[in-house]
């Protein structure tokens, strides 16, 4: 399978997070292979080729997506967890009911997937970029450093606010069940 | 027996949440590690937590390629055409 054949569901994926169709995430994935066989001679293998050519995406990416404007919209979000539910000595004063092990079952998981996928729209754009580079893509957090061009510290500081984030809407949908 | 010297810096709940990720990732150093487990040991609130975290990455990872494109494509959509909307009025 050719290297354009192997990446481009998840190229495809990674560009969707950014722009505002299919067509134009498909243009995005094609000007990056372009971008891609023109820096091919200052590839000095420094990055694995796929750091380097979703490095390239990503920036190809945000640079034609509108996408940053609907981030505004939730910037106040809550800390990793509400303040509120620790007492003074900071020990949990409202603990987490239990649901952990519930998502095992498949029936409930593909319930719970379909909340997942839609808060994931929701997160803080930086957030976002994080939790798909590492968590649905499966990059291992030195590559999705790599390809955001971001720190070790940072990328895991964008990494807890966007799980933390998803684990409160998982949490309030079991709590409504 | 001894008693168990109290421990200067013992992890609180409220620290131990924020401390699951670099855990998770394997980045909390030895003795942070240490200081988390022996927290994980004698709380199953945080326990649990630790679980939920747990599940909420294997819950993202199941998402497939079709389920969000296929949500980003209509909330874009939507967006897009504020988008051009707002270019247009201008």
């Amino acid at each position: 399978m050719s290297l354009v054949q192997r990446y481009r569901p998840s190229m495809l994926r990674i560009a969707s997070g950014y722009v505002p169709s299919p067509a134009v995430a498909e243009e995005v994935v094609q000007d990056t292979w372009v971008g891609f066989l023109r820096g091919l001679s200052r590839f000095e293998g420094r990055s694995s080729v796929r750091t380097w050519l979703f490095r390239i995406l990503v920036n190809r990416a945000r640079t034609t997506g509108v996408r940053e404007s609907r981030s505004l919209a939730v910037s106040n979000l809550p800390a990793t967890v509400d303040a509120a539910r620790f007492d003074a000595t900071g020990h949990w004063a409202v603990p987490p009911r239990h649901w952990a092990d519930i998502v095992d079952d498949r029936i409930v998981a593909e319930g719970m997937a379909a909340a997942v996928r839609t808060a994931m729209v929701d997160l803080p754009a930086r957030q976002r970029e994080v939790v798909t580079l590492r968590d649905v893509e499966g990059l291992s957090s030195e590559e999705v450093c790599g390809v955001l061009d971001i720190s070790d510290a940072n990328m895991r500081v964008l990494l807890h606010r966007g799980r933390s984030r998803l684990r409160q809407v998982l949490e309030s949908e079991f709590g409504r069940a | 027996m001894r008693l168990p010297i109290p421990l200067r810096r013992q992890v609180v709940c409220q620290q131990a949440v924020e401390l699951v990720t670099d855990y998770l990732e394997g980045k909390l150093p030895p003795s942070a590690r240490r200081r988390f487990e022996r927290h994980l040991a004698g709380c199953p609130h945080c326990t649990e937590y630790l679980a939920q975290m747990r599940a909420t990455i294997a819950l993202t990872g199941r998402i497939t390629p079709d389920d969000l494109s296929e949500q980003m494509r209509a909330d874009f959509t939507e967006l897009y055409r504020q988008w051009r909307g707002d270019q247009s009025d201008s």
